[in-house]
């Protein structure tokens, strides 16, 4: 069993956090909750985690209720909270073996799982963990949310913040946890992480609006969707939203993305209204969707 | 017990890793210790005294004399007019005003009777309170001399026989105020370093995100509040002997009763306080919040504590409040054991008080401590 929700509903005073969140995660599945700030997903992970009751609805976690068997969830969960919240002032090595032994386990018999990460901030084990550098505290993170090999492991934004190197490789680590059988549901603001996990559910507003693998969401994208560039990204976008057949026009890029009211779409008429604009260099090409247009095109 | 010791071991590691703190939690308290003991006085001195003599005798002269040979009183003015007097104490300028009549020395010879006029600035109320005393032993001394002089030998026979009281001043025989205040101010101390220190010390975690991490493991709550605060009740037993060590060392304090009681007392106690702490972290988000509150406390508390002003001279309700200030106990109980060798039967009032307190303050601090919100 990996994770089920149904129904959960919070809210805070008078804002309200989630409605109805409902899904589940496969044992073994690298599941994505995608959606931007303030879309409800830390709140989510904090009442899976137990740390938050929630208003409505139930959940399981690795086959225990987050409810009745809270317990039972904090000795087989690993969480990773958005912000970095280690022990700044105790070193690397001492940040690891305190969890280590809060878990009542120790760092010798679980090292395989966390060698691979762990080997790479090795060399600075003496060091503060307030000193490390973004990416090797992501690592440090890790391997502490992984020292007692958690069933479930929760990372809440484990790469906002983090270098492009460090976030591809920080994936890869993903992918070959999820190998050695650990569930994983992370969030993340980026639509091109998306893309890396097996399933994902987008989320805006605290509700749920589409679950599916990358690819399917991409498929099941209804529209034709253009890279038009020009010189001049900012004219370009006045001129396309006063073009009368415009559907959507964003920002992509360097490029923009754009599509079409219409089912059949005249590239050279739109070439030509915008050379009527004065606006020079301009390409348009018809591309594959992303992750971002379908996400674009949901919170429309 | 092998995750206590190790959040204690990880406690003093952040603790001596702390170059801030450090010196706060042991230099500060030492350097208050030796500052307020030295300072904070119930002694007056340097009265500013003035007078207006219409007398102009050598007998009256004689009277001025002595209140300028006090050590208690610094003469700075004479006033030909009573107006003029007023209007210098009106400025501050002086705060005692004595006024010697016209014919002092003559009515006093014949009717063995006369009146002497003092005005006191009696803004503060204690202050003024004490320099009356003064002045009237003065007096009264200056009276009993005076009549010897100009006693005639017929007189004698007739003198009524005069009762004299000779005081001895018991557990404080030199009246020396330090004596009276080092234990209090001790107690102060390990108050306030142990109250502030357990009280943000949570509120930190909860800052710095890492008691939500703490939360989503299997640690136990009284394993987690163990480790916590048994570092603080540490501190609080070394600033103790470090206070008396200062105490005998430098102010040559009697200690006349047993360390071992003084030390058990204070273990208890501090359990009151570490509780204390902890009930405000629990309900504060920032250290900030937590600062307020801790003092907030810690002013009522100490100035209701009788270390400055006898609980006895307050309001009745005053009195019952106070029963509810740990403080209070603590610095009775110091004073008690250290001045007059108060044994445990004689502190068990107030260690059985202390206890209580210590188990409420305790059980309502573990039982609002929450994992979930």
């Amino acid at each position: 069993m990996g994770i089920k929700a149904q129904n959960i509903s919070k809210s805070f005073k008078n804002v309200t956090a989630l409605k109805n969140i409902s899904f589940d995660v496969k044992e073994g599945e690298l599941f994505g909750l995608i959606g931007p700030d303030g879309a409800g997903k830390s709140t989510l992970f904090r009442i899976l985690t137990t740390l938050l009751f929630a208003d409505k609805g139930n959940a399981t976690v690795a086959g225990f209720d987050v409810v009745e068997d809270y317990k039972n969830i904090r000795k087989n969960v690993g969480y990773m909270p958005g912000r970095f919240s280690l022990y700044q002032d105790l070193t690397v090595e001492e940040n690891l073996e305190f969890y280590a032994t809060i878990f009542g386990t120790t760092i010798e018999e679980n090292y395989d799982l966390i060698k691979e990460i762990y080997i790479q901030i090795e060399p600075f084990k003496k060091r503060r963990a307030g000193k490390l550098s973004g990416g090797m505290k992501q690592k440090l993170a890790l391997s502490c949310a992984l020292i007692h090999k958690p069933k479930v492991l929760f990372l809440d934004e484990p790469t906002t913040g983090v270098d492009p190197v460090s976030r591809k490789e920080f994936w890869e680590m993903l992918k070959r946890l999820q190998q050695k059988g650990i569930t994983i549901l992370v969030s993340t603001p980026y639509m091109d992480e998306a893309e890396l996990c097996d399933r994902i559910a987008l989320i805006q507003h605290g509700k749920i609006m589409q679950i599916d693998t990358p690819q399917e969401i991409i498929n099941h994208y209804p529209k034709n969707i253009y890279n038009i560039s020009a010189e001049n990204m900012h004219n370009l976008i006045e001129c396309l939203n006063e073009y009368e057949h415009n559907y959507s026009v964003y920002p992509f890029g360097e490029n923009v993305h754009y599509t079409d009211k219409r089912d059949l779409f005249n590239s050279q008429e739109l070439y030509d209204f915008l050379q009527s604009k004065n606006l020079k260099d301009v390409e348009i090409n018809n591309t594959i969707p992303t992750i971002e247009d379908v996400f674009m095109e949901l919170t429309k | 017990m092998k995750i206590i010791g190790y959040i204690i071991q990880k406690e003093f590691k952040q603790i001596f890793r702390n170059k801030g703190m450090l010196p706060i939690i042991f230099a500060v308290p030492l350097i208050q210790l030796i500052i307020l003991s030295n300072a904070a006085t119930f002694e007056i001195k340097n009265i500013k005294f003035s007078y207006i003599d219409s007398d102009n005798t050598s007998f009256s002269r004689a009277l001025v004399d002595k209140f300028d040979a006090s050590k208690y009183f610094n003469l700075v003015a004479r006033f030909p007019s009573t107006k003029e007097a007023n209007s210098a104490m009106l400025n501050g300028d002086v705060d005692v005003i004595l006024e010697i009549p016209k014919y002092f020395e003559k009515t006093l010879l014949k009717h063995k009777k006369t009146d002497l006029g003092v005005t006191i600035d009696a803004i503060n109320g204690s202050a003024a309170g004490v320099e009356n005393v003064y002045i009237t032993e003065i007096v009264q001394n200056f009276n009993k001399n005076a009549r010897v002089e100009l006693m005639q030998p017929s007189d004698v026979i007739n003198m009524p026989k005069n009762i004299t009281t000779i005081t001895s001043f018991w557990y404080n025989e030199t009246l020396n105020y330090k004596t009276y205040m080092v234990p209090g101010i001790l107690v102060l101390l390990v108050t306030l370093i142990t109250l502030f220190l357990s009280g943000m010390n949570i509120v930190r975690e909860k800052e710095i995100g890492t008691l939500e991490q703490i939360n989503v493991t299997p640690i136990k709550k009284y394993q987690f509040i163990i480790g916590k605060l048994f570092p603080f009740w540490m501190i609080g037993l070394v600033l103790l002997t470090i206070g008396l060590i200062i105490a005998k060392l430098i102010f040559n304090i009697p200690i006349v009763g047993s360390l071992g009681l003084m030390y058990f007392y204070t273990s208890v106690y501090l359990l009151v306080i570490l509780g204390i702490g902890l009930f405000i972290s629990n309900f504060t988000d920032t250290q900030q919040q937590a600062m307020f509150i801790a003092w907030f406390f810690m002013v009522v508390f100490l100035l209701m504590s009788g270390l400055f002003t006898p609980v006895e001279s307050m309001p009745t309700w005053a009195q019952y409040i106070t029963e509810f200030n740990p403080i209070k106990y603590f610095v009775q109980v110091m004073r008690m054991v250290m001045l007059k060798g108060a044994s445990f039967s004689d502190i068990f009032p107030q260690f059985i008080k202390t206890l209580g307190y210590a188990v409420i303050m305790n059980g309502l601090a573990v039982w609002s401590y929450k994992k979930i919100n």
